[in-house]
């Protein structure tokens, strides 16, 4: 099976001025379709930032990072937006929904800009895997954090997209609600989707097949979790 | 994409901003409409007020004025170097319909224990037809009455009505300065016509108002009705070699006096009320640009609050060209609509206005042409292009992850 992301070399640094701080230091790996990564790390060793690198949200200062063969740093602007839309979701820790307004439209807004036909009906069925079907017309901000979530969930899948990035899906949600997100994520993997999830808790990565470890911009552990933690069992604090 | 969808949602979103953003470009475009609506109104008042004079009337003042300034008699200076014999000369011009000659002044006129104060005119019996004037009652005096001082009376509607009420006010005596005339007659209701009320006139023969009344033998004005409108420069042409010569003026010296044709007037007058209707437009065009810079700065606060808004539609797909459209979209259809808002709201100041011009009876046309409204959503549009543009690719430049680590 080839990989659906093979990252070669990759640094990225952020230049303020004079002052440039390395953040990501020469990382190489390979995801393969299918697979239910966590990257883990201590704050300050840069997951988030590669997360946004995989994401296509951000560029590498150096390196390469190929997405299903395609050597994606040579991505113009609007085709990395492209990416964006069609091939990965993103889930923030911050859900990052639209204020005022309803689900049903936060959910379509990707598909506003690739303009598919039915999108009602394609954010409805998102909606319903995600179990938030009766909720259509809430206003965002009538909703839990749990619920917010899991509507970020539902848009990120409703383009049925190769990969979902979660940073720190669980951050602001209670525990109860973070099972709940987190066992959508395993049913998601259970079914074929390639989740890539960056935590700092171990008990969420422990629902994960492998697990990547980061300090300081540098790769220190790549394993394969032998004793894969069922969510079902309950999330342990 | 549904772009308008999409603007029309935001708006929503923010309503209270949204209005006072629109409020620049309302007021602007209203302002911009009335001015146009009123000045048009205005102009066509003033044209029917001096066509009510009669268009085809060339008129004759004495004292010299260049071609396009006012006449001496209007800054107040009174010349006496009209004469009657002047009108009598001009009867004879080919085309000419009849000429009449004038003079005025203000008096009481008393009837038993009523008293009005009028202005009387002493005039010719060619009156009626220079001025196309209908009596009502009786008759208006005669050619006898041009030589000689018969004491004889035609009263203009309002004033009978002062003065008599329903009674018959026929071969009644009424007193002009103490002395007494016999009423013969009563004009029809006329309205006001070049600006002074027609009905509140009294009308005596010339030549008893010269010489029993004011002691002069000059008259003021002399008007001469020609039968069309092309025969008018030709009659013109005539009119001053005519006076010139009786006046003994010669070579390249000027003239002592001023003739000028109604249409001369309506001509010079359009050219000025046009550039005046301009000026002021224009003037309201520069408020709209105020509101443009306005809206601007909306926009740019607009941009910074939505910033992880923009953050996040670019993390799910949007293009900068995307983002950039969809803020111009938004200018447009804030600027368009507010300028549709404007052109109803002038509309209906415009219509209010000319409501209450013809209530107070003046003839008032409402004109709202459709060009203006074409210009105005125009202009409005192209104030939504030029200073949402800006802003817009503010928002288009924005980067994702910044933008969504926004406050």
């Amino acid at each position: 099976m080839t990989s659906l992301i093979s990252v070669k070399n990759l640094s990225k640094s952020f230049e303020n001025g004079e002052v440039v701080t390395p953040v990501l230091n020469n990382l190489t790996f390979e995801i393969k379709k299918g697979e239910f990564v966590a990257i883990m790390g201590p704050s300050g060793s840069g997951k988030s930032t590669l997360m946004h690198i995989l994401g296509f949200l951000d560029r590498p200062t150096t390196g390469q990072y190929f997405f299903d063969g395609e050597n994606t740093t040579e991505f113009n602007d609007e085709k990395l937006a492209k990416f964006r839309n069609k091939k990965i979701g993103f889930v923030f820790q911050s859900f990052n929904l639209l204020a005022r307004t309803n689900v049903l439209e936060n959910v379509i807004l990707p598909l506003e800009y690739n303009g598919a036909t039915d999108k009602k009906a394609s954010a409805e069925k998102a909606l319903e895997a995600v179990g938030l079907a009766h909720r259509l017309h809430h206003l965002s901000n009538q909703l839990s954090g749990g619920e917010k979530q899991r509507v970020a969930i539902a848009r990120a899948l409703v383009n049925n997209p190769e990969v979902i990035f979660a940073d720190e899906p669980t951050g602001n949600l209670d525990s109860k609600s973070g099972q709940q997100v987190m066992e959508i994520l395993q049913e998601l993997n259970n079914h074929g989707k390639t989740i890539i999830l960056v935590t700092h808790e171990q008990y969420t990565a422990a629902i994960a097949k492998r697990i990547i470890k980061l300090k300081d911009g540098e790769v220190i552990s790549d394993e394969t979790v032998i004793n894969r933690y069922n969510i079902k069992n309950g999330l342990v604090k | 994409m549904n772009l308008i969808k999409l603007t029309i949602n935001s708006f929503r979103a923010n309503r209270n901003r949204t209005f006072l953003t629109m409020l620049g470009i309302i007021i602007g475009i209203g302002a911009v409409i009335v001015i146009m609506s009123v000045g048009a109104g205005a102009q066509s008042l003033i044209f029917d007020q001096i066509n009510s004079i009669g268009s085809n009337l060339i008129g004759i003042m004495p004292g010299y004025s260049e071609e396009e300034g006012p006449p001496a008699s209007v800054m107040g200076i009174a010349l006496t170097n009209l004469k009657n014999g002047d009108a009598e000369a001009l009867k004879k011009i080919k085309h000419v319909d009849g000429v009449s000659a004038y003079v005025r002044g203000i008096e009481s006129v008393t009837w038993q224990n009523q008293k009005v104060d009028v202005t009387y005119v002493g005039t010719t019996s060619s009156y009626p037809v220079v001025e196309s004037a209908k009596i009502e009652k009786g008759y208006f005096f005669d050619a006898s009455s041009d030589n000689g001082i018969s004491r004889e009376v035609v009263l203009g509607w309002q004033v009978s009505q002062d003065l008599f009420g329903n009674e018959d006010p026929l071969g009644k005596n009424i007193k002009i300065k103490k002395e007494s005339f016999r009423v013969i007659g009563v004009i029809e209701k006329r309205g006001v016509r070049g600006f002074e009320n027609q009905d509140q006139l009294v009308f005596i023969p010339l030549e008893t108002a010269q010489k029993i009344l004011l002691g002069i033998n000059h008259v003021s004005l002399i008007r001469v009705l020609v039968n069309s409108e092309e025969n008018i420069p030709m009659v013109l042409q005539e009119v001053n070699s005519i006076l010139r010569e009786r006046h003994g003026i010669t070579g390249s010296n000027p003239n002592d006096f001023t003739a000028r044709a109604a249409i001369q007037a309506l001509d010079a007058l359009k050219e000025v009320t046009d550039a005046l209707k301009f000026f002021l437009a224009g003037i309201a065009a520069i408020s709209l640009v105020v509101g443009g810079v306005g809206i601007m700065n909306i926009m740019l606060i607009a941009v910074n609050e939505r910033t992880r808004e923009i953050g996040l539609r670019k993390a799910v797909g949007a293009t900068s060209a995307n983002i950039q459209y969809q803020f111009l979209v938004e200018a447009l259809v804030l600027t368009i609509s507010g300028g549709l808002l404007g052109i109803i709201g002038g509309s209906l100041i415009s219509g209010l206005i000319a409501l209450i011009a013809n209530y107070l009876g003046y003839n008032w046309d409402f004109v709202v042409t459709l060009s203006s409204i074409i210009v105005g959503v125009v202009f409005a549009g192209c104030v939504g292009l030029i200073f949402g543009w800006y802003p817009a690719r503010r928002a288009a430049d924005l980067q994702p992850i910044e933008a969504l680590r926004h406050e």
